[in-house]
């Protein structure tokens, strides 16, 4: 009997990481870490710099090859449809050398379910409504992240990644962007964020991980972690000390 | 300074005129620089653009090779389109030396290079650029090289004119091959060697103020694109 599910049916949460390696330019970044990340859940990786959260995202997009261990998506492993129903956003936005709108339909081309209304309601859900014809690598810090939010939802994912979405960004594109993931999250995408905004991290996510030198060193709810962390390096961390 | 003034005097006659020598020369010119560069284009953009996306070992060699072909003699390359197409070579048999066809495959083997280096080394910048976002978005590697292509067209346009401006310019590998006979393979840069050797400085000169017409509307036609793109930060 067949095992894969049809792409509109697949499920890709909760997703499962055992014991986990990862290595870049034959470094270890991520050495032996297993965790959940619940269905439909926002989950936030916090941990110093160097840490390996943006690797950790990576890898859960397939971007960084596995040294060891595995990934399984809803009990499956990784696959070109798992992954298509994934979208991610990077710290440093990478925008095509197009005007905003042509930077939409350019998912649409690879995208047959999204179409230019969906592109038009996304660009001014996110306030990029009077930038159609401007290009979009002229945009400010703050527009080019929301353009790059908006390209990531047109894809209508279901588990989408979120690498630092709001660093340097002004109240209003971050209370947009935040006020995005919380819909999304409602409409039962799962969704994986790293940040160093310590607020940010409490006002959306529901689970925790915390993570140093490629280590998952907690994972717990939100709630939990920042009345009461476990360890002496989230405790440190949250109190703003260098850890070593 | 009176050569100057006469040259001057005799390329607006010539042009204002119609003259129809003129514009023969032109015309074909025009022709046998516009045609090697398109083939060039249809060889070299698919080839730079293969070495800019694929990784196989001897890559980089290639690479080399291009590059340094992009400073070769056209004295040479005249030559060596001579040994093989002459009589007695090996693509004798066909009978094109003398032609403008002998002309266009002198001017390819010139702008090839250029088209090959140069664009690779723009798609190789794009591709690092979209690497993650294109792994991201797991799209095929023809949508891929089509998002690259029509991203660089900017730069590619910019490389393509480059290929223009050596091709109209180029006199030594042409007047091997084509050997500048008259109202068959004379050119503008055959033209001016033939006068300036003839002792008619002033019309050699009178064609070279046309020629750098030429390549001065060319060169303008490439600031502005490149204006108008690094406006837009397209490139």
């Amino acid at each position: 009997m067949c095992n894969i599910k049809p792409i509109d049916e697949l499920k890709v949460s909760p997703i499962e990481i055992v014991n986990l390696s990862a290595k870049i330019n034959n470094n270890l970044i991520l050495d032996n870490i297993s965790f959940e990340i619940p269905d439909k859940s926002i989950t936030a990786i916090l941990g110093p710099n160097g840490a390996g959260k943006s690797v950790l995202l990576k890898t859960i997009n397939g971007l960084v090859p596995i040294s060891k261990g595995k990934i399984t998506f809803n009990s499956q492993e990784t696959s070109e449809a798992i992954r298509k129903k994934q979208a991610m956003v990077f710290q440093t936005p990478t925008l095509l050398r197009r005007s905003v709108l042509h930077n939409m339909e350019f998912i649409n081309s690879i995208n047959k379910e999204t179409n230019i209304l969906d592109a038009k309601f996304l660009l001014k859900r996110v306030g990029l409504d009077n930038f159609y014809n401007h290009p979009a690598r002229l945009l400010s810090g703050g527009e080019k992240q929301r353009l790059s939010l908006a390209r990531a939802l047109l894809l209508k994912p279901k588990l989408l990644l979120l690498d630092e979405p709001t660093t340097n960004l002004d109240p209003y594109s971050l209370k947009l962007i935040e006020d995005l993931i919380l819909e999304e999250s409602i409409k039962g995408t799962t969704i994986i964020l790293t940040t160093h905004d310590m607020a940010q991290a409490k006002r959306l996510a529901s689970n925790i991980i915390f993570i140093n030198k490629g280590k998952v060193l907690e994972q717990t709810e939100g709630k939990v972690f920042f009345r009461k962390p476990a360890t002496n390096e989230a405790r440190k961390y949250l109190a703003g000390e260098i850890l070593l | 300074m009176n050569i100057l003034l006469e040259a001057f005097q005799q390329s607006f006659h010539l042009v204002f005129n119609f003259d129809k020598d003129l514009f023969e020369i032109l015309f074909l010119s025009l022709r046998v620089s516009l045609v090697s560069l398109l083939l060039s284009c249809l060889i070299g953009l698919p080839l730079g653009t293969i070495l800019a996306i694929k990784n196989f070992w001897f890559r980089d060699s290639i690479l080399i090779i291009f590059n340094t072909m992009m400073g070769l003699p056209p004295v040479v390359v005249g030559l060596i389109v001579y040994i093989i197409i002459s009589r007695s070579g090996p693509l004798g048999w066909m009978g094109i030396l003398y032609t403008p066809t002998a002309m266009i495959i002198a001017q390819m083997i010139l702008i090839i290079p250029i088209i090959v280096s140069l664009s690779a080394q723009i798609i190789e910048e794009i591709q690092l650029e979209y690497k993650n976002l294109f792994k991201s978005l797991v799209i095929s590697s023809q949508d891929a090289v089509k998002a690259y292509l029509f991203d660089a067209r900017y730069s590619i346009l910019t490389v393509m004119l480059a290929g223009f401006g050596r091709a109209i310019s180029e006199v030594g590998a042409v007047i091997i091959v084509g050997g500048n006979i008259d109202h068959l393979t004379r050119v503008m840069t055959t033209s001016i060697a033939l006068e300036t050797s003839k002792g008619n400085l002033s019309l050699a000169l009178a064609l070279g103020i046309i020629l750098l017409l030429i390549a001065l509307t060319v060169n303008f036609l490439l600031i502005r694109l490149k204006i108008t793109a690094k406006r837009k930060s397209y490139v």
